[in-house]
């Protein structure tokens, strides 16, 4: 018998990102035994990096709005493939749950009477997203782990799981190891809630951390449950690409919702010519008219007339920038140019914008202030993830829950900046009822057969015994690059069908891999154990990107451009069949018609 | 533009180690940690240091580079001297781990200790106001990343190991950030005078200089801390000192 550590827990959490923190804190107060564990330390999640806000329909900054408005712009922003049911409940619920952050310590920016300020954000009609400054992530995962650690619960940094674990058709718990030692811990856990996040680790050009490898998507796959949408990847338009060290760091959308205009190198305002007939009437038609919407925006007026251009849905915006790159209007360094120095002064970005200031200041020598910044799409969010229950959140597995970026439903085929933040609390505390209920309800038992543990701990060590396989850094960088070229932001058949032939190849090398040094704290290591997880979520990204034929959303085809009807009626799902994978087409039932008449209405 | 570099990084652990020297292609616009990652990407899979973010935001990848303690990735090569040897060393007032990492888990054990936030009851209209200026004033201290560049160069830590004794400049900012919050209810005070050590706090303000917040811990957190514990503990005393100060009483 391997050597490793027990605990037994009711709900086991994975990850402690908003989504990981608000559900361990909901299954806590339950009454639950709560275990969480996290690949770094606590308060270092991606939530922390957030930058522009979160979504939720308060009105506190213009009374129109509400949780229809919301519900519609997340629909419309989806391109109608969101589990509408999902879309409903964090219309509503959201305003609930930022005035809970509110109730547990967080501030956040004012309105002139006293109340939480919103701002704007492509895709959302009204100004909705709740902030501080340009932080509002570390605002937010500070609140909840604060909160979090003032409760009942067995907290575990530096924690990674690399195995899920069944018992007929049921989870029953999961094996780590930790970084520090090296040791290997198995939970056995009655529940388990995946809050893993995402998977951008994959692509070159990513605002994502070395965390982001696609662990919860793969390890829901490997334990048989569905995944969904995984098609879906959300390039986002402005990201750093100057210098090359820091290219796809990311700048908050923020920066337009705050009147920043993108240029290309000849000076043209060119997102007037992007625009998608959907948002012909949503959308300024000349420069003063969009003008007037940020004037009368930042003065805390009610906008009279419509909005810019820049703040489309993120789909369309990034690829408008890929359009003008290709067509040989981009900047020196590939990209386009963001301007805000011109639209706003310098006293109000430094205030607005404090992080974005500093961060170009200090990694560009650029003054944003006085010059504008380089930007381009980086990869930056999966929509696609675990499919879910949209009230429990429990997935196809029994006992296997899922919530924030690595459950799937919410966001469709594109997600709103500030949808995620928003959605971390609204289904995070859903995940942690739902586990709760489901333990109470079943009572399920919690055993693990020590042969599998054995084998998974021996898959991972295996890396050591290996002499002279391949660095696993060289074998990363292949696949992100090689995912960058066949499944970035634009594909085609031919691209995505190589990409399958390439995935074989590197999981074969994968199986080789070699190792140096010790168990204790070992990033070649470590690195070895996340690209299986990378290896299996690319595959299901590009098999999803392969069998959907038309471009919609986060997945452009330059062979099927444009929306094609029948797509527009079935989500695809990755499903495990024998250990193999394979894609299927769920038929989406029809919008009741109080919702259809919403999204109808506008 | 590319050149050559001669870096010299901690490799070791807990039963000993030392400086490793390193030569590493270092491109335009790179931070240290884009070296430390080519050094692991080429030379040493296993060289061990933290990193989340790389945009200064989550407090993940401190060390002292050339002594200094630094965010290793809003360090740019282009601020040292060409031709100039880089150390790359792990923060000193927590055990070392391995290489660039440390146990840093003191500071959560701390954190843990401070009573949480408690609202005050809410405003008959369901809400709490809470006025821009009002936000401004606890804002500063709730941008803290946790770095805890400030825990390792204060002397009551680094050199005089009072770790049993005193909270450390990072969670007098959490302090003040509960304290000063508006809608805060708690009284913390016995616990930042007893408990916290803030007595052992003398005010040398080298927390300050190396906060990459640019939070200005000592004059905005510790020293009003510092004169609400005095108020409140000492108060016939301040009394006394302010009648012959000639300031009369309030
Ligand atoms: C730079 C940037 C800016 C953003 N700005 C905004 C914004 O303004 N508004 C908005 O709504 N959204 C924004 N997003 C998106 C949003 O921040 C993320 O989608 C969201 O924070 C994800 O939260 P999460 O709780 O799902 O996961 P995360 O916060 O990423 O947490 C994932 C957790 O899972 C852990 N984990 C992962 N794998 C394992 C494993 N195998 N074992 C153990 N633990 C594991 C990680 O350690 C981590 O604790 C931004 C994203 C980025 C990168
Ligand atoms: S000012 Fe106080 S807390 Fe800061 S370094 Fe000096 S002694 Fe430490
Ligand atoms: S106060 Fe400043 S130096 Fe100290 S931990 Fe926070 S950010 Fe780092
Ligand atoms: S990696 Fe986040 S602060 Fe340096």
């Amino acid at each position: 018998m391997a050597n490793y550590k027990i605990h037994e827990t009711d709900v086991l959490v994975i990850g402690a990102g908003g989504a990981g923190l608000r559900a361990a804190i909901e299954s806590a107060a339950l009454g639950m035994k709560t275990a969480m564990v996290m690949k770094s330390l606590l308060g270092k999640a991606h939530t922390v990096m957030a930058e522009g806000g979160a979504a939720a329909a308060m009105a506190n900054a213009d009374p129109r709005d509400s949780w229809k408005v919301h519900f519609r712009d997340t629909m419309k922003g989806g391109k109608m493939l969101n589990n509408y049911r999902m879309a409903e409940l964090h219309a509503k619920e959201a305003p609930d749950r930022i005035n809970e952050l509110e109730e547990w310590g967080a501030v956040f920016d004012r309105t002139p009477d006293g109340l939480i300020m919103q701002r704007n954000f492509g895709g959302h009609t009204y100004p909705r997203l709740a902030h501080v400054g340009d932080r509002t992530g570390l605002e937010m995962i500070r609140v909840l782990q604060d909160k979090a650690v003032h409760m009942p619960m067995d907290i575990f940094m530096e924690c990674t799981v690399t195995h899920l674990f069944k018992n007929g058709d049921a989870i029953v718990g999961a094996l780590a190891y930790t970084r520090d030692t090296g040791e290997f811990h198995l939970f056995q856990a009655k529940s388990v809630v995946l809050a893993t996040g995402g998977g951008g680790k994959a692509f070159t050009v990513t605002s994502n951390s070395w965390e982001y490898t696609g662990d919860g998507q793969s390890l829901a796959w490997q334990a048989g449950a569905d995944l969904l949408d995984m098609e879906f990847v959300q390039f986002h338009p402005t990201g750093m690409v100057w210098p090359l060290s820091i290219r796809g760091a990311l700048v908050t959308e923020g920066v337009r919702g705050e009147g920043g205009i993108l240029t290309n190198n000849k000076g043209e305002r060119f997102m007037f010519n992007y625009i998608p007939d959907a948002f012909k009437n949503d959308v300024a038609a000349t420069d003063t008219e969009a003008n007037q919407w940020v004037r009368e925006v930042i003065t805390g007026k009610q906008a009279t007339v419509r909005r810019p251009p820049e703040l489309l849905t993120r789909d369309v915006v990034a690829r408008a920038i890929v359009n003008e790159v290709r067509e040989g209007r981009g900047s020196s360094h590939g990209g386009v140019f963001l301007d805000i120095a011109t639209q706003r002064t310098a006293d109000e970005i430094k205030r607005k914008l404090p992080s974005m200031y500093h961060q170009f200041i200090k990694l560009a020598n650029v003054d944003i202030t006085k010059e504008p910044m380089e930007i381009g799409p980086t990869a930056h969010y999966m929509m696609g993830g675990v499919l879910v229950h949209p009230e429990t959140q429990m997935s196809t597995v029994k006992g296997l829950f899922a919530a924030g970026e690595v459950g799937a439903g919410l966001h469709g085929a594109n997600r709103l900046g500030g949808n995620s933040l928003s959605d971390l609390v609204v289904f995070g505390k859903r995940a942690g009822a739902g586990a709760a209920d489901y333990v109470k309800q079943t009572k399920p038992s919690a055993k693990v057969s020590e042969h599998d543990v054995d084998a998974a701990i021996a898959e991972n060590l295996s890396t050591f015994d290996h002499k002279s396989g391949e660095n696993p850094y060289a074998l990363h960088k292949e696949l992100q690059e090689m995912m960058n070229t066949y499944v970035g932001i634009m594909r085609k058949e031919e691209d995505l069908k190589k990409a399958l032939v390439e995935l074989d190849a590197f999981e074969k090398r994968s199986a080789n891999l070699s190792v140096v040094g010790t168990r204790v704290y070992n990033p070649g290591w470590h690195l070895a154990m996340d690209l299986r997880n990378m290896l299996i979520t690319s595959r299901a990204i590009t098999m999803a990107a392969l069998e959907r034929k038309e471009s919609r959303g986060g997945h452009a085809r330059s062979d099927y451009q444009g929306y094609d009807p029948n797509y527009a009626k079935v989500n695809l799902a990755i499903k495990n069949a024998n250990r193999q994978m394979v894609v299927e087409q769920i038929p989406r039932s029809p919008l009741p018609d109080e919702l259809k008449n919403l999204v109808e209405e506008a | 533009m590319s050149n050559n570099v001669h870096m010299r990084v901690f490799r070791g652990d807990q039963t000993g180690g030392g400086f490793k020297d390193y030569q590493v292609q270092a491109d335009e616009g790179m931070v240290v940690l884009d070296v430390i990652h080519r050094i692991q990407a080429e030379q040493a899979p296993d060289l061990s240091c933290r990193w989340n973010c790389k945009a200064g935001k989550c407090g993940s990848c401190s060390a002292e580079v050339n002594g200094k303690p630094k965010l290793m990735c809003m360090t740019r090569m282009d601020t040292f001297t060409p031709g100039q040897t880089i150390t790359v060393e792990p923060i000193k007032t927590f055990p070392l781990i391995k290489d660039l990492v440390t146990d840093v888990s003191w500071n959560f054990q701390v954190n843990k200790k401070i009573p949480p936030f408690k609202p005050r009851p809410k405003n008959p209209d369901g809400t709490w106001r809470m006025m821009q200026y009002e936000a401004d004033r606890v804002q500063e201290f709730r941008k803290c990343i946790e770095c805890f560049l400030c825990q390792d160069v204060c002397h009551v830590l680094r050199n005089h190991g009072k770790h049993e004794d005193f909270f450390g400049p990072r969670f007098m900012v959490r302090l003040a950030s509960l304290e000063m919050h508006p809608l805060d209810a708690a009284d913390r005070l016995k616990l930042i005078k007893e408990i916290g050590g803030i007595g052992f706090c003398n005010i040398t303000k080298c927390c300050t200089e190396v906060c990459p917040e640019d939070i200005h811990i000592t004059d905005n957190a510790i020293i009003p801390l510092k004169e609400r514990v005095a108020d409140r503990f000492y108060d016939p005393l301040t009394r006394l000192f302010r009648i012959f100060a000639g300031g009369g009483q309030k």
